[in-house]
C-alpha cells in the first residue's frame, strides 16, 4: 500500500514535469507580457530592458529550468500583471474555486445518483422518461449559455439572485468563505447549479447504465428469491456493484470541474483561480499561468491517487487480488 | 435637577440620535463596474488610462483636468513658464494627505524622483525635467532640457505622494515585478490628496473608496459618501448586473446593447466619442511588402495606391453600420478634443470608389492585389467588425484583404516595434495622453528613428522629413498661435501625402441607472468629483 501511494507520488511529480515543460514550449505562442506591463509612452529602450530583466530573452528550455528550479524552493515568481507573489494570489483564489467545485460535485452527486436509480428501476415511469430528457438539455446545453439563462432569468426578470460576485465571505484564517454568510450563499446557487447541471445528467445516466445492467446479474436474482425486500436489493447490493465507474468518472471529473470551472467563474465573475487564470492569457502573465496549470495538473494527480485507494475500499476482490501478488 | 430638565435633555438626546440615524440612512454609495481592474494603487505603476483614471480620485497631480479635458489648477494654484527652460509651480497651501501629513514641495519633488525609478511607468513623464528646485515649501522651480511649452499638460498623469508615508512604508520606489517586497506596500495601498480613500482593495475583486471628509477643495459637486467598485470581465455579465439593479455605473456597454439598455425601464446608455483615433496604416517602408501577392516591390511606396487605398473606404458606412452613429469620422489621426486640431485636416476624405479603381490601374494594378490585414479582436470597439468592413470595401476595388484578426496580447506581439513591425496593413488606436497634438505627431508620424523613439508607434514606417522637422519644432515652441499653425500644417502634409487611412473617434459607451448623474469625459475617465446620486 504505501510502496503504491510512494509510486504513485513519483509519477505525479513526473507528470507536472511535464506539464510545465509543454506550458513553457507554448507560452511563446500566446503574445508579448511586456505590452500589458507598460504604458504606450514607454520607449523601446525601456521595454527591451524590463524583458530582459525577466529573462524573457532566453531560450524557453532555460525559462523552464528556472521555473522548475524556483518551484522546488516553493517560489511561484510574481505576477507581472499584479506584481505580487503567485503563490499567494492563488492561495486567495482557491477557496472561492475549491467551494464552488465542491458545492456543485455534492449536488450532482446528491440529484444524479437517486435520480440514476429512480430511472433504471421505473424504466417507463413518466417522471423517469421526463429526467431523461431534461439530462438531454443538460448534456447539450454548454456551460455559458446556461449561466446566461439563469441570470437573465434570476437576476434580471426575477432578481431574487445576484447576478455576479461571491457576496460577503468570512475570512477563517487563510480560507475565505461564503458559506455563512446570506449574501455568500445567494451568490453561490446559480454558479453551482450551472457547474453541476452538466456533471448531474453524466451520473444519472452512468448510474442508470450500470443499475440496469447490474440488475440482470444473477446474485441479484438470488438476492430477490431469498425474498430480501427490495429497498435492500436495490441500494445494499445493485447500487453498491455500481459505485466502482461512478467513483472513476466522479473523481475524473471533480478534476474537470476545478480546472474548467473557468468558463462559470467568468460569466458569473466568481473571484476563483480560472478566473485569474482567463486575465492571465489575456495579459500573457507567464508566471501565474505556470504556476496555474502546475497546480491543476497536482489536483488530477491527487484525485486520481484517492480514486485509486477508494477502489480498495468498495470493491473487496481488489483487496485480495493485492493480498496474493 | 427637576423632572422637565430631564425630560427635555432626552428628547434632545433623541432628537440628536435621529439626526445621527438620518444622517447614516443617506449615506450614498455608488456602485460601478468596469471591464477590468485597475492594475495598481501605485500612481507609477502602469501608464495605462483606466489605472491612472481610477486613482485620479485619490491621488493628485500638481495640475489635472477637468470634465471637458482642459487644465484645471489641482495641487498647484498657479504656474508659469518665466524662461523657456523653466517652469514655476505655485503650490497650494492647507492640503493634507489622507493620513493627515501635510502637503508640500517636498512631496513633489519626492514624487518626481521616485517616478524615475527602476519599476516605475512613469520614467517617461519625469524624464521631461532635469530638475527640481524648491524655492521655499510652496513653490517650485521645474528645469527642463529644452523649452517645453506643454510640461503642465504632459505632468497631468504625474500624481503626488507623501514623501514620509513612502518612507514609513518602505515604498519609496514604484513598484516593481522583479523584487517583491522592496516598495510593493503601495500597489495595494494609498495615502493621496483626492476627494476618494482607499478603504478595502481586493485586486479583481472588489475596491472600496471612502469620500475624504477633509478633502481641500470644498466646490465639488458630488454627493457620493462611499464607492464600491467591481470588476466585471464579461460584457453580458456587467449589462446584467446594470439591468437587474445592481449597479449605477457599468464601463462600457457593447455597442449592440445599447437597443436593449434604451428600451430597459431604470437605465440608459450614455455615449459620447472618446478622444482616441482608430486609423489603419501601410507599410511603406520596406521594400517588399511581407505579406503580399506583389513581389519586388511595395506597391504602398506609391502615393496612388494610397489614395485609392483611402478613397474606396466610406467611412459613413462604418460608422452607421457598425458603429450606430456614435462614432466620428476623422480625416487624420487628431480627434476633435485634442489641443492643435484643426478642421482644415480634420475633415474626413472623400470616398470615391471609381477614382479608387482608376488609381490603382495607374499604379500597374489593374486587377489589384493582394494584403494581410492585422487587426486585434478585442482591443477596440467593435475592432474586428471594422477591419471586415474596411476589408470588404476594398475589396470592391479590386484589393483582396487577408484578414488577420487575434487577440490583443498576439496582436501587439506581432506589429510593434519589439517584433520588428511583422506587418503589412494594421488597424490601430491612439490616444495622446496629454491631449495634445504633438504626441500624436511624435508617435505616429514621425519618421521612425531608434536613437531619438520619435516613430516608435508608426508601424507603416510612413516618413515625411517635413513633418520631422515641424514635430522638432513644435516640441518647443512656447507661442501657442505659432505652435498651432505648425501642428496645422503638419498634418496637412500628412493628409496630402495619404500617410494614413483615418476611420474615426470611437464611441464611449457607459451604461448608467437613471437619476444618476455622471460626467463622461473624453478619454473615459470617470472623475468621482461629478458623481451626483438620487
Amino acid at each position: 500500500m504505501i510502496s503504491f501511494v510512494l509510486q504513485r507520488v513519483l509519477q505525479s511529480v513526473l507528470v507536472i514535469l511535464a506539464v510545465a515543460l509543454i506550458a513553457f514550449s507554448l507560452f511563446r505562442y500566446v503574445g508579448d507580457p511586456i505590452n500589458a506591463m507598460v504604458g504606450q509612452d514607454t520607449t523601446l529602450q525601456q521595454r527591451e530592458e524590463l524583458k530582459e530583466r525577466l529573462g524573457l530573452n532566453d531560450p524557453f528550455v532555460v525559462q523552464y529550468g528556472r521555473f522548475v528550479a524556483n518551484a522546488a524552493q516553493g517560489e511561484f515568481g510574481i505576477s507581472y500583471r499584479h506584481r505580487r507573489p503567485v503563490s499567494e494570489l492563488l492561495a486567495e483564489r482557491l477557496p472561492a474555486t475549491l467551494e464552488l467545485s465542491i458545492v456543485s460535485m455534492v449536488l450532482a452527486l446528491a440529484l444524479g445518483i437517486p435520480m440514476g436509480v429512480y430511472t433504471a428501476l421505473r424504466r417507463d415511469g413518466a417522471l423517469a422518461k421526463s429526467f431523461m430528457t431534461m439530462s438531454l438539455v443538460g448534456v447539450s446545453l454548454p456551460t455559458f449559455l446556461i449561466g446566461i439563462l439563469l441570470i437573465l432569468v434570476f437576476g434580471v426578470i426575477l432578481r431574487w439572485l445576484p447576478t455576479f460576485g461571491r457576496g460577503e465571505v468570512v475570512d477563517l484564517g487563510w480560507w475565505s468563505t461564503g458559506l455563512l454568510t446570506r449574501s455568500g450563499l445567494a451568490a453561490l446557487i446559480m454558479p453551482a447549479i450551472t457547474l453541476a447541471l452538466f456533471q448531474m445528467t453524466l451520473i444519472m445516466r452512468l448510474v442508470r447504465a450500470e443499475m440496469l445492467e447490474v440488475l440482470r446479474a444473477d446474485f441479484i436474482k438470488f438476492c430477490r428469491a431469498r425474498g430480501l425486500p427490495s429497498r435492500l436489493v436495490n441500494f445494499r447490493h445493485a447500487l453498491r456493484n455500481t459505485l466502482v465507474p461512478v467513483i472513476t468518472i466522479t473523481g475524473l471529473q471533480l478534476g474537470s470541474i476545478i480546472a474548467f470551472s473557468i468558463i462559470t467563474e467568468s460569466v458569473f465573475q466568481w473571484p476563483g483561480m480560472g478566473l485569474l487564470f482567463i486575465q492571465a492569457i489575456g495579459t500573457v502573465d507567464i508566471p501565474v499561468m505556470a504556476a496555474y496549470l502546475c497546480l491543476i495538473a497536482l489536483f488530477f494527480v491527487l484525485i486520481n491517487l484517492i480514486v485509486d485507494l477508494l477502489y480498495f475500499a468498495v470493491d473487496p476482490r481488489l483487496r485480495v487480488r493485492r493480498g496474493r501478488a | 435637577m427637576t423632572i422637565t430638565a430631564t425630560l427635555r435633555r432626552s428628547a434632545a438626546a433623541i432628537a440628536l440620535l435621529g439626526a445621527l440615524c438620518a444622517g447614516a440612512a443617506e449615506a450614498k454609495t455608488l456602485r460601478w463596474s468596469y471591464q477590468g481592474d485597475a492594475t495598481t494603487m501605485d500612481p507609477h505603476g502602469l501608464n495605462e488610462t483606466f489605472t491612472l483614471g481610477v486613482q485620479s480620485n485619490i491621488y493628485e497631480p500638481l495640475v489635472g483636468y477637468d470634465e471637458k479635458l482642459q487644465l484645471t489648477p489641482l495641487l498647484a494654484e498657479k504656474w508659469e513658464n518665466p524662461e523657456p527652460n523653466k517652469w514655476v509651480f505655485h503650490l497650494r497651501r492647507g492640503v493634507k494627505f489622507h493620513n493627515g501629513s501635510d502637503f508640500t514641495a517636498d512631496d513633489v519633488i519626492f514624487s518626481w524622483k521616485r517616478s524615475l525609478t527602476e519599476g516605475s511607468d512613469m520614467k517617461g513623464y519625469g524624464a521631461k525635467a532635469s530638475e527640481i528646485r524648491k524655492v521655499d515649501d510652496f513653490t517650485i522651480e521645474v528645469l527642463t532640457k529644452s523649452p517645453n511649452p506643454i510640461l503642465p499638460r504632459e505632468w497631468v498623469f504625474l500624481y503626488i505622494m507623501d514623501e514620509d508615508w513612502s518612507k514609513q512604508n518602505n515604498t519609496t520606489e514604484a513598484t516593481n515585478v522583479k523584487n517583491a517586497n522592496q516598495g510593493n506596500y503601495a500597489n495595494l495601498n494609498a495615502n493621496g490628496t483626492g476627494p476618494f480613500m482607499v478603504a478595502e482593495r481586493q485586486p479583481d475583486v472588489r475596491t472600496v473608496l471612502k469620500r475624504n471628509p477633509s478633502y481641500w477643495d470644498k466646490g465639488i459637486r458630488t454627493n457620493v459618501d462611499e464607492v464600491v467598485f467591481t470588476p466585471i470581465t464579461q460584457p453580458a455579465t456587467r449589462v446584467a448586473a446594470l439591468l437587474s439593479g445592481e449597479m449605477d455605473v457599468i464601463q462600457p456597454v457593447p455597442v449592440q446593447d445599447w437597443d436593449r439598455l434604451d428600451q430597459a425601464p431604470g437605465v440608459s446608455p450614455l455615449t459620447g466619442a472618446e478622444a482616441r483615433a482608430i486609423f489603419i496604416g501601410m507599410d511603406q517602408a520596406r521594400d517588399e511588402l511581407l505579406y503580399s501577392n506583389v513581389k519586388g516591390k511595395n506597391p504602398f511606396k506609391d502615393i496612388r495606391v494610397r489614395e485609392a487605398v483611402v478613397r474606396a473606404v466610406n467611412l459613413d458606412a462604418i460608422n452607421k453600420q457598425i458603429m450606430r452613429g456614435a462614432a466620428v469620422p476623422l480625416g487624420s489621426l487628431i480627434p476633435p478634443e485634442l489641443n492643435g486640431y484643426d478642421k482644415s485636416f480634420g475633415e474626413p476624405y472623400k470616398p470615391d470608389p471609381d477614382k479608387a479603381k482608376k488609381l490603382l490601374a495607374e499604379a500597374g494594378y489593374p486587377n489589384g492585389f493582394e494584403v494581410s490585414l492585422d487587426c486585434p479582436n478585442d482591443r477596440y470597439v467593435n475592432d474586428e467588425k471594422v477591419c471586415q468592413a474596411v476589408a470588404g470595401m476594398l475589396a470592391r476595388v479590386g484589393i483582396k484583404v487577408n484578414l488577420l484578426a487575434q487577440t490583443k496580447g498576439k496582436y501587439f506581439g506581432k506589429v510593434l516595434a519589439q517584433a520588428g513591425y511583422d506587418t503589412s496593413m494594421y488597424l490601430l488606436g491612439w490616444t495622446a495622453a496629454s491631449i495634445d497634438a504633438h504626441n500624436s505627431m511624435l508617435n505616429l508620424a514621425s519618421c521612425r528613428n531608434k536613437d531619438t523613439q520619435a516613430g516608435l508607434f508608426n508601424l507603416g514606417g510612413y516618413c515625411n522629413p517635413k513633418v520631422d522637422a515641424l514635430t522638432e519644432k513644435v516640441g518647443s515652441e512656447t507661442d501657442q498661435g505659432k505652435r498651432n499653425a505648425m501642428i496645422k500644417e503638419a498634418w496637412e502634409i500628412v493628409k496630402a501625402d495619404y500617410g494614413y487611412l483615418p476611420l474615426h473617434a470611437q464611441p464611449m459607451s457607459w451604461g448608467v441607472r437613471d437619476g444618476v448623474k455622471v460626467v463622461q469625459r473624453a478619454d473615459d475617465v470617470l472623475d468621482l468629483r461629478s458623481v451626483v446620486l438620487p
